[in-house]
């Protein structure tokens, strides 16, 4: 659509992290024009695990993974809806003694930010998790990780931001931003203008290049992770259950069938598409098979992949832009970001608005990769 | 020198062995891959031990089947045939296929030939996730390969000429037909009659079906508005709308059908592009008239490009095999060009007769109540459908998938695909192209998960 608006607050990006921001800028009160290219959640948020999980993660990620824990509980009172969120528990597995000693690392790193695990060797896991498969070191179990329906948790957000009054523009993909007199000006490919004083790139896998638009180089490349899912069966597997090292992870859904995670597919950055790879499918299914063999006789009935930015630490780029004023970036996920999306969007704007926020992002912000000035001498 | 090019045909049914028996004639050696065990497909398929001493079925020709089989086999040094085989997943220029072992195994190609099919479609009614429920598809293959029925007392009902077929066969196989009734109007096929003539032969048979159901007193309904199914565990009874008025006939299994849907997975996997007929609200893959997609070397041909019946496959799949013959650079026969043309046309005459004469029921489909299931796979109910519109402004069928999980259970939606998309577009009130149609993803049809990857041999 042509024409031009101007507002207070723009969004590049209607994935998790975008409506996320919608909803809290617009429950301040404070206009905003969110600027989806496809349909909110048609992209990584949409199509992800559904992994709620804080165990695993890094420690830098944790305070905010802590609130944003806390906000899953209470999606009713958020959306209107809890996303289907449920405390399963997450259990991190074990193959190998170096992969042993990473759990009991973690656990005794995490403690202090006030997160309990609980620490099983070989023995004590199959005597609690019997449909197990042998030749596992050990395991982790982290009671209140869970999951949630990644399809209703992004068009919830939307519906909710709009509600709240936040302006949500589907199908404008943004192809052009420039700095103007009373802050951006963003061209979308249909010829819709946007003025703001506030710029929040929340552009998933194309954050670095909305970033560069205006000359903020940040590192991060697209990848795919692949998904495949299978008939509903029987039995039931309660926990999430993930590999220590890069691996596999999977989880049975209400319905019975189970998702598995694991390996790549390819990517089309500027079509917006990717694709699974059978390669990789077949490749998650043999680990699946030595973790919890009862699978092996289930059908899989379907493949997918989603498409992601990564960034070099594998951690994300949130906060202001060091060197674009006003500019906030809220992206880079790589891989993990649908948990913390509904905090990202929440301590955005608190950082907006306010200056600073009760969550940390210390080692999350863009400044990491900003240049190094030289040393004098 | 280049060296022969890899041609596969998937699908052994008319289309696949009439492609693949050219494509040998011409020496290319071509890959024909088969998820059953024999060639023939769903028509010319071994009808085994167990239909022998069936009387003569109309419309049903064992020794057609057991020639054309036979004819395959006298290939087979110049065909590379292998049956239980299923293609799961394909790119541009490789495929994927899982042997009855749970072996996949990859094969780069240069030319494909898919033709892989149709199957019965149906329109969800109350009571039709009952056990005791089946295809017409499914009732004849009973019969015809187990010489045993679905039922004592069958009820049939949808639209379309197998409906006649499949309750005439039943009854001269000594089954007690309860019932046909059929959704599209006598002036419906009267209207259509002319041009029916296309195809005196298969007039003649749907007439002598017709005649076979009167002469043995089965009740007849034509303009069927609606149908509901009754039973407690199985199958009891199946009640017709006709003129607001009702019927109940009781019965102890319903065969229903509305004509087929091609299996066009591949096609979508390799991005071929599709439009919607509106007129039976089938996505049908665009090809010009021999057969070729617009992805070069991509072929399509018989019931899984375009339903025409067997007859029509057959010259479509030999169609398909010159047209890859010529772009290959092989001067071809133009005379039989010409000729498979000529019939092919007609054919799709008549299936324009029939479409008009056996009318699909959108009235019937964009109005299924709201606690009737629509997606059996994962129990997913027209009013959770409309729901997904109104509460998350579900656009297309993609995004009522994604809220509702209709068609993302073991059919992938090939059951309640187009059904779902008529509902939507009913609900939303727009043309039944916007609300699109459901992708096809891998793998294409279901996969252990003990699926093992043999070592590619080939350098990738
Ligand atoms: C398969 C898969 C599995 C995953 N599993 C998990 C998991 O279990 N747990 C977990 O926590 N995380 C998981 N993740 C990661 C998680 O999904 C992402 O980190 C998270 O969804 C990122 O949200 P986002 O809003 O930043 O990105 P996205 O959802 O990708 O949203 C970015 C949006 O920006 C839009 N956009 C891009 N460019 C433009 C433009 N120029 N103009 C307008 N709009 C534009 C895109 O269309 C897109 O909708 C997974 C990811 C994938 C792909």
């Amino acid at each position: 659509m042509s024409g031009r608006l101007a507002t207070e607050v723009a969004i590049v990006g209607g994935g998790l992290v975008g409506c996320s921001a919608a909803l809290h800028f617009a429950h301040r009160k404070v206009p905003c024009v969110l600027l989806e290219a496809g349909r909110c959640g048609s992209q990584a948020s949409g199509v992800n695990f559904g992994g709620v999980r804080r165990q695993g993660r890094a420690l830098a990620e944790l305070p905010l993974a802590e609130r944003a824990r806390r906000m899953w509980s209470r999606m009713d009172r958020l959306v209107g809806h809890d996303c289907e969120f449920r405390p399963t528990g997450h259990l991190r597995l074990a193959r190998d003694e170096r992969e042993m000693a990473e759990l009991e690392r973690w656990a005794k790193e995490a403690a202090r930010f006030g997160i309990a695990v609980e620490l099983s060797g070989a023995a004590a896991l199959r005597a609690r998790w019997p449909w197990l498969g042998a030749g596992l070191a050990g395991g982790s179990f982290c009671p209140d990780d869970g999951q949630a329906n990644p399809r209703l948790a992004c068009p919830l957000f939307r519906r909710a931001a709009a509600a709240a009054g936040a302006e949500i523009r589907e199908g404008e993909r943004v192809h052009a931003i420039e700095r103007g007199p009373r802050g951006f000006v963003l061209g979308t490919e249909k010829g819709l203008e946007i003025e703001a004083r506030v710029l929040v790139n929340a552009a998933g896998a194309w954050g670095s290049a909305i970033a560069a638009l205006l000359g903020d180089e940040l590192p991060s490349e697209a990848i795919a992770p692949n998904m495949a899912v299978s008939e509903p069966l029987p039995f039931r597997i309660e926990p999430g259950l993930g590999t220590a090292g890069p691996g596999v992870y999977l989880r049975q859904l209400p319905s019975g069938s189970v998702i598995f995670g694991g390996g790549r597919g390819v990517v089309d950055l500027a079509r917006m598409r990717c694709r699974p790879l059978l390669e990789s499918t077949l490749a998650t299914l043999a680990q699946v098979c030595a973790i919890v063999p009862e699978l092996a006789r289930a059908l899989v009935i379907r493949s997918w992949a989603g498409i992601e930015g990564k960034t070099p630490d594998d951690l994300p780029v949130i906060g202001a832009s060091a060197k674009v004023r006003d500019l906030w970036h809220a992206f880079g996920f790589s891989g993990h970001g649908f948990m913390l999306a509904p905090a990202v969007g929440a301590v955005i704007v608190e950082l907006v608005l306010d200056g600073h926020s009760p969550t940390s992002l210390k080692g999350l912000e863009p400044v990491r990769f900003a240049e190094p000035v030289p040393a004098p001498g | 020198m280049k060296g022969a090019p890899i041609v596969v045909v998937v699908g052994a049914g008319p289309a696949g062995v009439a492609a693949a028996r050219r494509l040998a004639e011409a020496g290319l050696r071509p890959i024909v891959l088969d998820s059953g065990p024999e060639p023939g497909g769903r028509i010319w398929r071994n009808t085994g031990s167990g239909a022998q001493g069936l009387p003569r079925l109309p419309g049903h020709d064992p020794e057609r089947g057991r020639h054309e089989r036979a004819r395959f086999v006298e290939w087979r040094e110049r065909i590379a045939f292998y049956p239980e085989t299923t293609v799961i997943d394909v790119t541009r220029g490789r495929l994927w296929a899982l042997a009855s072992s749970g072996e996949v195994d990859s094969t780069p190609w240069d030319r494909l030939i898919v033709a892989t099919g149709a199957l019965d479609r149906v329109v969800p009614v109350p009571g039709w996730t009952l056990p005791g429920v089946v295809t017409l598809g499914g009732a004849q293959t009973a019969l015809k390969t187990r010489g045993c029925a679905v039922g004592r007392r069958i009820a049939f009902f949808g639209t379309g000429p197998l409906l006649y077929l499949a309750a005439a066969q039943h009854l001269a196989a000594g089954v007690e037909v309860a019932v046909v009734g059929d959704t599209s109007r006598l002036r419906d096929a009267v209207a259509a009659a002319p041009d029916l003539l296309a195809d005196p032969a298969r007039l003649r048979l749907g007439l002598r079906c017709l005649r076979m159901l009167r002469r043995a007193g089965v009740p007849v309904l034509r303009g069927v508005r609606g149908a509901r199914i009754e039973g407690r565990k199985t199958v009891e009874a199946i009640v017709l709308e006709r003129r607001r008025a009702f019927w109940r006939f009781s019965c102890d299994a319903v065969a229903t059908g509305f004509g087929l849907v091609p299996q066009t997975q591949i096609l979508d996997l390799l991005d071929v592009p599709f439009t919607l007929e509106e007129t039976s609200g089938l996505w049908l893959p665009l090809l010009d008239r021999a057969g070729r997609t617009s992805i070069p070397g991509v072929y399509a041909a018989g019931d899984g490009a375009r339903p025409l019946g067997a007859e029509a496959a057959a010259m479509a799949g030999e169609r398909a095999a010159l047209a890859l013959l010529e772009d290959e650079g092989s001067r071809i026969d133009a005379g039989r060009v010409a000729q498979l043309e000529t019939t092919l046309a007609r054919h799709e005459r008549f299936a324009r007769a029939l479409a008009r004469a056996f009318p699909h029921p959108r009235v019937l489909e964009a109005e299924i109540a709201d606690e009737t299931v629509v997606c059996r796979c994962e129990n997913v109910t027209a009013g959770d459908l409309r729901r997904a519109v109104r509460e998350l402004d579900a656009r297309d069928v993609s995004e009522a998938k994604a809220f509702t999980r209709c068609g993302m259970g073991r059919c992938q939606g090939r059951l309640c695909g187009l059904s779902a998309a008529r509902i939507l577009a009913a609900i939303r009130n727009v043309r039944l192209a916007e609300a699109g149609r459901l992708r096809s993803q891998a793998p294409v049809l279901p996969m252990p998960v003990a699926a093992r990857r043999v070592p590619a041999e080939d350098a990738a």
